[in-house]
């Protein structure tokens, strides 16, 4: 288990509890707590309904793939700090990440 | 107006099969989509994507199947509005509906049936001040009829393919043509982006990367564009029309408002005929919610052919409904 923190729109940072070995991705945990992720395409970096800003920790992650990053350019407002949280798989290197839900924001 | 028997909300492949289902019981249909095309998510999402969950295909592309389910209903002669939104159900004395879009498309029908996935595929706007402003005076969100920018001077912005692909097709219309992209390069595809190059280099049009749009300015029609650099310099320069391209996504939008239950923005049915709470009006594939639901399209094809088999009824009123078996009645062109 890791813990990840979400941040909210006035600053206030919420924990989830994550696990690392049961094969989710972070968008398909971000839909088990319940938050309001269409999650479109499924999963396959296509739709950007995923979309994050990454506060904390970003150097931990993976680099993108090449599909992340073509849809990541078609947004208006993606940044140096936008992923597609369902190209992430929680592993022990994300424990403490913090993160913005920035494709709400797009709504 | 158009008048048919079924009118589908939605050209994905729920929608189209739903025509073969309605053909089979001699029904005819008419499909309204906001997109330009057929194939619905498939089209715009993953048109390349192989799908492995269609019972009968171990693996096909998704344009493949769109392109397979048209086959399979074309001797069904269904009419087709895209690039229309539908926007009004105006139910009439008799029961019967009048589906009106948002370019003033009626279609008469005597049953309803939303197969509109998670919504109509609206344009994603960037956040520019004033853009609402000028919508209609200057910002389009799609190229419609490309001659409307016969020499007029044109902004576009962003980094796909869309964005490439129109700001090449206008720069032989336009007097004068400017590409606006955050990056600072295009992952579009390779000949698009190196077109883009060679047009900028070659003077025919003007190329600002590493920037954005972020205000738009104008005495009631639009004038200019501010754009701010990502060294955060700021520049103005004059503009007839400006064509944001950051691609689509889908919104509930008027569906929301035609008083049917709906719960976290898909429509609420009943799961024995796949039935509104409004008579005659249905919803199959993934824009419908109940108990159990699983937003497959297998299982939008099973209410397809359920809920023609409700809406018979309306159609053929003194007719007895006969369940018959595609094997030993065959398929019966209309």
């Amino acid at each position: 288990m890791i813990n990840i923190f979400i941040e909210n729109d006035l600053g206030e940072r919420q924990a989830l509890e994550v696990p690392t070995d049961m094969g989710f991705n972070l968008m398909e945990i971000l839909k088990a707590y319940e938050y309001d992720i269409q999650a479109t395409c499924g999963g396959m970096a296509l739709c950007a309904t995923c979309h994050i800003e990454v506060l904390e920790g970003k150097e931990k992650l993976p680099e993108s793939n090449d599909q992340e990053l073509d849809t990541l350019d078609t947004l208006p407002n993606a940044d140096a700090n936008s992923r597609l949280s369902c190209q992430l798989r929680p592993s022990d290197e994300m424990d403490g990440l913090v993160f913005r839900l920035k494709a709400l924001q797009e709504a | 107006m158009i008048n048919t028997d079924i009118c589908i909300i939605g050209a994905g492949p729920v929608g189209l099969f739903a025509v073969f289902e309605a053909g089979l019981l001699k029904m005819r249909c008419h499909l309204i989509d906001a997109l330009p095309v057929v194939g619905g998510q498939l089209a715009e999402i993953y048109p390349q994507k192989p799908i492995y969950d269609i019972p009968g295909a171990p693996a096909i592309i998704a344009e493949d199947l769109v392109n397979n389910l048209m086959k399979q209903i074309e001797e069904f002669k269904p009419g087709f509005t895209l690039g229309e939104r539908v926007e009004a159900l105006e139910k009439q004395a008799d029961g019967s509906y009048i589906v009106r879009t948002n370019e003033g498309t009626d279609v008469h029908c005597q049953v309803v049936v939303i197969a509109a996935g998670l919504g109509s595929f609206e344009p994603r706007k960037p956040a520019v001040e004033q853009l609402e402003y000028f919508e209609g005076k200057g910002v389009h969100y799609m190229v419609k009829k490309p001659e409307q920018f016969r020499g007029r001077n044109v902004v576009l912005a962003g980094g796909g393919d869309s964005a490439l692909d129109w700001t090449i097709f206008l720069a032989d219309i336009a007097s004068r043509v400017t590409l606006v992209h955050r990056g600072d390069t295009f992952r579009g595809a390779p000949d698009s982006a190196e077109k883009v190059y060679d047009l900028a280099g070659k003077g025919k049009i003007d190329l600002i990367l590493q920037a954005q749009v972020n205000k738009l300015g104008g005495n009631g029609v639009l004038k200019e564009v501010s754009i701010l650099g990502n060294d955060k310099s700021v520049t103005t320069i004059p503009t007839d029309d400006f064509i944001p391209l950051f691609g689509l996504s889908p919104k509930l939008g008027p569906i929301a408002d035609w008083n049917l239950g709906v719960e976290k923005s898909a429509v609420i049915v009943d799961t024995f005929d796949y039935s509104t709470n409004v008579e005659r009006i249905y919803a199959i594939g993934d824009i419908n919610t109940y108990p159990g639901k699983l937003k497959l399209i297998l299982c939008g094809f099973h209410e397809a052919a359920i809920m023609m088999q409700s809406a018979f009824k309306y159609v053929y009123p003194d007719q007895k409904l006969s369940f018959k078996y595609t094997t030993v009645n065959g398929v019966n062109p209309f």
